[in-house]
């Protein structure tokens, strides 16, 4: 199954606010423009949007700061999970113990008094050989950018980027910060294999395979650090708010 | 013991599935049919959440190597016990160096086929179910193959008598009729875009039926049927999903997460199944039909209790038929 990641702004007739509210579990709050909305996906989860279509940094630091707040009181059991998403957030529970309509308004509660308050100053540094095999794309982004290949290496490698959260599967960061000049289009046609490692951008983010897996995503190089490992407490290397950067090891023709 | 003497990769172990790790990018899984393991669990006396064998190739064979429980529910199945023929949905002992044979469906997709005491494995981030996308958890995180042995957790003998015992939850026939037919009804809620679907389409998605195509795994399916436009071009930020969600793509084909549903998406979403309903598509044949009957979500959770107050009643009930604990 493809995961497709967008981020371009839209056109305002297109935005959440301008549809009318559905069923009684959807909220919203009565600020201008659109407010938080909350909608059900089935009996058992909730997806929060503040509401927002452009990535948000401080809306994304708040809502991993109520992440936290909802996994410290609530994740004890684990009937309750959170799922950080990018700019929005999603609650799982079990119905039968607290209604969607009590969830509802719990998570609101929680939004109001959440500030964008930093939970990790932690950096990860990934080591990257550039292009060869398991970087084939490098050559082909670097000409469309209008870059060298060096060139193109250098800017992927100086910027600093932010987990926005962890998905799609085991261990996968999403990664905030690829400088605007590197963005590009996902594949029209996703490969079916990408190994463990291989060092990716798509859309306006970066990222690193955490288990070989389909992806639509355009291939850098790789990197020989472990992103996920099923042993381990906690399982990722990654986790939302941590600071990565990616350090140069080689590049190959 | 028991030895497994066919090969096939996508015959799992599984059980209620994996919970309070969707944070690190790691699915559910579990049983596609919850409602299959958790009574073919209460059949041999197992609780709800114990390890089975989720079966979807066929015929699939297992030699017993020890004197166990077992019962098989799930899809419609010829199942033999040496030269035994039993009933679905039914359990019973098996002695060592019988041999079991699950035939292929005649109505369903997958069995089950749970063991007094549940199947012993390893259990990884709190469950024991195999996760296909990171390989790990079940057997060896991978599918089941000739020569392999399992081991049952060891529990004080609660033998069948006789030729054992049966139970079928109250819409199983109906579900069987409907599955005769070719097609699937369930229960679904409005996801988070409804509405940004148009009028045609959102018609459609209620009033046609889908077929499920042959890009049809544990992950998810892919359906062909009505297109499904939206009013206007809408582009989401990635975003938590569960099992049961329903995206539609640019091509307007909708697909169905289910088991091993991706934690994140980004497609738009036209709609949720309802947890207690999903067990039905872990049953739908590739080539059948799917309706969705849109409901609300109060609803929703009022069928969920109805299931759950219903295999809590099976299992009272089985205990005291086997005079088990």
């Amino acid at each position: 199954m493809d995961v497709q990641i967008l981020e371009k702004p839209q056109d305002a007739s297109s935005d959440a606010g301008d549809i009318p509210s559905m069923r009684s579990t959807e909220h919203r709050s009565h600020a201008l423009n659109s407010g938080p909305r909350l909608t059900a996906a089935g009996a058992g989860a909730l997806l929060f949007d503040p509401g927002t279509r452009l990535f948000d940094a401080v809306m994304q630091t708040r809502l991993l700061a109520m992440a936290k707040r909802i996994d410290a009181t609530l994740c004890a059991n684990d009937t309750t999970e959170v799922v950080l998403g990018v700019n929005n957030l999603m609650l799982v529970f079990n119905p039968l113990e607290l209604h969607p309509n009590d969830a509802s308004e719990m998570l609101l509660k929680l939004w109001e008094t959440t500030d964008a308050e930093v939970v990790s100053e932690r950096t990860i540094e990934i080591p990257v050989i550039y292009g060869g095999a398991a970087g084939e794309d490098l050559n082909a982004l670097s000409a469309s950018a209008g870059l060298s290949v060096d060139e193109y290496v250098r800017r992927h490698s100086e910027a600093t980027y932010s987990v926005a959260c962890i998905g799609s599967m085991p261990g996968f960061a999403y990664m905030t910060g690829l400088p605007p000049e590197l963005a590009v289009p996902r594949r029209k046609v996703p490969r079916m294999k990408v190994d463990e490692g291989t060092v990716i951008v798509g859309g306006t983010q970066a990222g690193v395979m955490p288990c070989t897996a389909p992806s639509g995503w355009h291939l850098l190089g790789r990197t020989d650090r472990r992103l996920f490992d099923p042993q381990n407490s906690p399982p990722c290397l990654f986790e939302p708010g941590n600071t990565v950067r990616f350090i140069v090891k080689g590049v190959e023709a | 013991m028991i030895e497994i003497l066919s090969n096939g990769a996508p015959n799992l172990i599984q059980d209620a599935g994996r919970r309070g790790h969707l944070g690190f990018g790691v699915s559910r899984s579990g049983a596609m049919d919850a409602l299959a393991l958790a009574v073919g669990n209460a059949l041999v006396g197992n609780r709800h959440e114990d390890a089975a064998i989720e079966v979807s190739l066929f015929p699939f064979r297992v030699r017993f190597q020890e004197d166990l429980d077992f019962a098989v529910t799930g899809a419609d199945c010829v199942v033999r016990l040496d030269d035994t023929q039993l009933a679905p949905w039914w359990g019973r002992t098996a002695k060592a160096g019988q041999t079991l044979v699950i035939e292929r469906p005649k109505r369903g997709a997958r069995a089950y086929l749970c063991l007094g005491g549940g199947v012993d494995v390893p259990s990884v981030m709190g469950s024991r179910s195999t996760d296909l996308k990171g390989a790990f958890g079940g057997y060896e995180g991978r599918g089941l193959r000739r020569g392999d042995a399992l081991r049952v957790n060891i529990r004080p003998p609660r033998p069948f008598r006789g030729a054992g015992l049966g139970v079928v939850p109250a819409e199983l026939p109906s579900f069987w009729d409907e599955l005769s037919s070719g097609l699937v009804s369930v229960r679904v809620v409005p996801g988070a875009e409804f509405q940004h679907f148009t009028d045609e389409a959102r018609k459609a998605f209620a009033n046609t039926d889908y077929e499920i195509t042959p890009d049809a795994n544990r992950v998810g399916y892919r359906l062909s049927g009505a297109a499904l436009p939206l009013s206007s071009p809408l582009e989401l930020l990635s975003h938590g999903i569960v099992p049961g969600t329903v995206q539609v793509p640019p091509s307007g084909q909708p697909i169905i997460q289910l088991a091993e549903a991706n934690t994140c998406g980004g497609y738009p979403k036209i709609a949720t199944v309802v947890e207690a309903d999903i067990w039905k598509l872990g049953q739908a044949p590739i080539g059948s039909r799917v309706r969705f009957v849109l409901t609300d979500v109060d609803a929703a959770v009022n069928t969920l209790r109805d299931r759950a107050t219903e295999i809590t009643k099976v299992q009272q009930t089985l205990a005291l038929m086997t005079q088990r604990g």
